[in-house]
C-alpha cells in the first residue's frame, strides 16, 4: 500500500490572486482596461467640447465687457451680424472650392496610381504624394507665399512668358482677385488645395483600388464606352472613398488659420475670429459660438457622407 | 494729455474698486539662485542670438540667480502665463500691465530698494500704465513709437503725413498708393486711424484715440474702411511684413522701429519717420508676480535692468528707447544719441502710448467705445463691412 504523500500547491503570490480575480470576475479586468481610454474621450474630449457648447450660451455684458453667465441665444444671433456671417460664408465656401478642387485633381492621379503604377513606380507614387507630409507645414506656406508674391516666380514667368495680361486678367475678376496671388482669394485657394491634397488621394486611391477589374471588363463586353465605363462603374464604385477624403479636405480647410494669416487679403476665417475673439477682446462667448459653427457643418457633412456610403467601407 | 490720462486710470481704478493693499518687499536679502521670467522674444538675451548682445551672462555671475526666460508672442499670451503663475517677471505692455493690476497679479513695487530708480527717464516714472493711486507695480524696461515706414526709393524725402496710408494719392513715383500701402491687422489700428482724426478733423473732438465716444468711433471706421480699399494685405507678423516690403512691392506701412532696423540691416531702401500727427507706441513694464518664489532675485534683476548695458544694448537690438535716458550717452553699451534720435527718443510727447480702451473714460461713464467692440468691428473693417 502506498503512503499518502501530501499535496503541496504553489504558493500564491499577489499576481496570481489578482489573475484569479480576473478570472472569475472577467467584467472588471474589461472595466480596467477600457477606464483610461473612456476617461480621455469623455473627461478631455468631449467633456472640452461641452464647455465650449456651454460657454457659447453665455453672453457678454454691452457696458463692462465682462461675459454673463446666464443662459442666452444672443451670441447666436450675433453669428447673423453681417460682418460676422461673411465670415461663415467665406469660410464654407473656400471650404468647398477646395474640396472639388482637390477631388478634381487628386482623381487622375489616384486612378494613375491605383490601376497602371506597379512596383517601383508604385513606391514612387506613394513617396511623392507622401513627401510634402514630411516638411513642416509652416515652411511649405511661407514658401508658396514667396512663390505666389508679387516680385515672385509666377509673376516673373508669367511675364517671361509673354502672359502677364492672362495674370492681370485673372487678378482683376471681383471678389477673388487682388492687387497679388499673393494676397487674393485664389492664392488663399491655391495653398489650401496644395496642403490638403494628399488628404484626398489616399482614400481616393483605396476606393479606386477596390473597384474589380471584371466589372471594367463587363461593362466594355456590355458595349460602354470609356467615358461611359467612367461615369456609370468607375464613379459610383469610388465615391465612397471621394467623400471620406472630401471629409479631410473640407474639415482641414474650416479649422485652419494660419494659411489665411499669411496667404490671401486679411479677411479673416473662422479659425482667426476664435483666435482673435477669445483673445484680447475677452468675448469668449462670441468665439465659442463661432467654433461651434464648423462642429454642425462637419455633422451635417458627415450625416450626408454615411448616406451616400462613405463609412460602409470602415 | 497726462492728466487726461491719469483720471481715466483713476475712473478705471475706481471700476476696479478697492486695489488690493499687498504688502511690498521691505528689504533684499540673498538672492534665491533663480529668476523666471516672462518676455517678449529678443527682450533677453545672453548672447545666443548674437555674440554682441548678452545682459544675462553678468547678471547671473553677479548674482547667482540663474535666469529662466518664457517668451510670450502677445500681451494675452502674458496675462494667461502670470494668472497660471510659477513666473517671478514680465515685461508687459501698456494693453496688459493694467489687466495685471486689476486681476492682482501683480504686487507693488518698493522703489526705495532700487537704487537707480532715480534714473528713469522722469516722464515715465509716474506713467499711468502701472501707476494706480500713486503706487507703482512695475519698473520701466523699454517703450518705442509705432513709426511710418516707407520705401526710399519712391519717397526721395520722407513722408510727413499719415495720409498715405489712409487716404487715396498719386505717390512721388508717379503709381498709386492702392495696393503699396499696409496697416495694422490689430484693432488697435483704429487708434491710429483717430489720432490721424484728431489732426485733420480737431471739431470731432478727439482729446485721446483710446478714448472714443460713438460720434468719434464711427469716424475712425469710416476712415479705415477708406483704407480697406488701398491696402492689399494687413500685417500681424514682423517677417511677413518685411517679406511684403521686399516681394509685394509694399512701399509704406506703420510698423515698428525693429523691421526697419533688420531691413536696414539687410541694405533694403528702407527709413521711417514719425509724420506731423504724431504716433501710436508702447511702453513695457518689468511687474513682479504677487507670488513670486524668487522676489530678491526679482528685485537684483529690476535694478540690473536699469544700470546695466541692457538699457543701451537692448535698445540698439530692439530698435527700441531705454526707459534711463543716460544709456544714450554714457556709453555703458553699443547705444549712442544718434541712434536713440533715431529710435524717437525725443518724440516722446508726440507718442500717445497703448492702453485698454474701457467703456469708463476721461468723457464720462460708458461715454466710450470698449474694446470688445473694438475687435468686432475691425473684423468687420478688414471683411470689408
Amino acid at each position: 500500500m502506498m503512503g499518502f504523500r501530501p499535496v503541496t500547491l504553489p504558493v500564491r503570490g499577489p499576481g496570481d490572486r489578482l489573475t484569479a480575480l480576473f478570472w472569475r470576475r472577467p467584467d472588471l479586468l474589461l472595466v480596467l482596461l477600457l477606464a483610461p481610454p473612456l476617461l480621455w474621450l469623455g473627461v478631455v474630449y468631449l467633456g472640452s467640447l461641452a464647455a465650449l457648447l456651454l460657454q457659447s450660451f453665455y453672453s457678454i455684458d454691452e457696458f463692462s465687457g465682462l461675459v454673463v453667465q446666464e443662459f442666452t441665444l444672443k451670441t447666436y444671433l450675433e453669428l447673423l451680424r453681417p460682418s460676422n456671417f461673411d465670415i461663415l460664408l467665406r469660410t464654407v465656401g473656400m471650404a468647398a472650392a477646395v474640396t472639388l478642387g482637390c477631388a478634381v485633381i487628386a482623381f487622375p492621379i489616384a486612378y494613375y496610381a491605383a490601376r497602371y503604377a506597379r512596383g517601383r513606380w508604385k513606391a514612387a507614387f506613394y513617396l511623392g504624394v507622401m513627401l510634402p507630409l514630411w516638411s513642416s507645414y509652416l515652411v511649405k506656406v511661407y514658401a508658396w507665399k514667396l512663390i505666389l508674391s508679387k516680385e515672385g516666380i509666377v509673376t516673373w514667368a508669367t511675364d517671361a512668358a509673354g502672359a502677364s495680361a492672362v495674370l492681370n486678367a485673372v487678378l482683376a475678376l471681383p471678389v477673388i482677385g487682388g492687387n497679388s496671388l499673393s494676397t487674393s482669394y485664389i492664392g488663399t485657394w491655391i495653398v489650401f488645395v496644395y496642403v490638403w491634397l494628399p488628404y484626398m488621394i489616399l482614400p481616393m486611391q483605396a476606393a479606386l483600388e477596390r473597384v474589380p477589374q471584371s466589372m471594367l471588363e463587363a461593362s466594355a463586353d456590355l458595349g460602354a464606352t470609356r467615358a461611359q465605363t467612367l461615369r456609370r462603374v468607375i464613379l459610383p464604385l469610388a465615391l465612397p472613398g471621394v467623400i471620406a477624403g472630401s471629409i479631410f479636405t473640407f474639415s482641414l480647410t474650416l479649422g485652419d488659420y494660419i494659411i489665411p494669416q499669411i496667404i490671401g487679403s486679411s479677411r479673416l476665417f473662422i479659425g482667426q475670429a476664435v483666435y482673435t475673439l477669445q483673445g484680447t477682446a475677452g468675448n469668449i462667448p462670441l468665439a465659442a459660438a463661432f467654433a461651434v459653427v464648423p462642429i454642425a457643418v462637419m455633422l451635417v457633412y458627415l450625416a450626408l457622407a454615411k448616406r451616400m456610403g462613405a463609412f460602409d467601407a470602415l | 494729455m497726462q492728466t487726461l490720462k491719469l483720471l481715466g486710470t483713476s475712473a478705471l481704478a475706481a471700476i476696479v474698486a478697492v486695489v488690493p493693499a499687498v504688502a511690498q518687499v521691505a528689504a533684499i536679502g540673498p538672492g534665491e539662485g533663480q529668476l523666471n521670467i516672462v518676455a517678449w522674444a529678443g527682450y533677453i538675451e545672453r548672447g545666443e542670438t548674437d555674440k554682441a548682445f548678452d545682459w544675462v551672462t553678468r547678471f547671473e555671475e553677479a548674482t547667482g540667480c540663474k535666469v529662466n526666460v518664457k517668451t510670450a508672442a502677445t500681451s494675452d499670451e502674458m496675462v494667461a502665463l502670470m494668472n497660471e503663475g510659477g513666473f517671478d517677471l514680465v515685461t508687459a505692455s501698456g494693453d496688459a500691465s493694467l489687466r495685471l493690476i486689476a486681476g492682482k497679479r501683480v504686487q507693488p513695487i518698493n522703489t526705495a530698494l532700487i537704487p537707480s530708480w532715480g534714473a528713469v527717464d522722469p516722464r515715465l516714472q509716474d506713467a499711468p500704465w502701472y501707476t494706480v493711486d500713486g503706487v507703482h507695480y512695475g519698473v520701466p524696461y523699454m517703450w518705442g513709437p509705432n513709426v511710418l515706414m516707407y520705401n526710399t526709393e519712391v519717397f526721395k524725402d520722407a513722408p510727413t503725413s499719415w495720409n498715405v496710408v489712409f487716404e487715396e494719392q498719386t505717390l512721388p513715383d508717379g503709381a498709386s498708393n492702392k495696393g503699396r500701402v499696409q496697416a495694422y491687422d490689430g484693432p488697435i489700428h483704429i487708434a491710429d486711424a483717430a489720432q490721424y482724426l484728431m489732426f485733420h478733423k480737431p471739431d470731432l473732438g478727439i482729446t485721446s484715440p483710446y478714448e472714443l465716444n460713438e460720434d468719434q468711433y464711427k469716424a475712425a471706421l469710416d476712415l479705415l474702411r477708406q483704407q480697406r480699399d488701398l491696402v492689399g494685405r494687413y500685417w500681424h507678423d514682423a517677417f511677413i511684413q518685411m517679406d511684403d516690403f521686399k516681394n509685394e512691392g509694399v512701399v509704406a506701412s506703420g510698423t515698428w522701429p525693429f523691421q526697419v532696423n533688420l531691413l536696414r540691416a539687410e541694405k533694403f531702401p528702407v527709413a521711417s519717420t514719425i509724420p506731423q500727427e504724431g504716433a501710436t507706441g508702447w511702453a513695457d513694464t518689468s511687474m513682479l508676480h504677487a507670488d513670486a518664489e524668487h522676489p530678491n532675485c526679482a528685485y537684483l534683476w529690476m535694478e540690473h535692468s536699469l544700470s546695466s548695458n541692457l538699457q543701451s544694448d537692448l535698445a540698439v537690438w530692439f530698435g527700441a528707447n531705454p526707459a534711463v535716458p543716460a544709456a544714450c550717452t554714457d556709453g555703458r553699451g553699443m547705444l549712442t544719441p544718434e541712434i536713440c534720435t533715431a529710435n524717437g527718443l525725443d518724440d516722446f510727447d508726440r507718442i500717445r502710448f497703448w492702453t485698454t480702451p474701457t467703456a469708463n473714460c476721461a468723457q464720462g461713464e460708458g461715454a466710450c467705445v470698449p474694446y470688445y467692440r473694438w475687435v468686432s468691428d475691425y473684423i468687420g473693417v478688414i471683411g470689408g463691412r
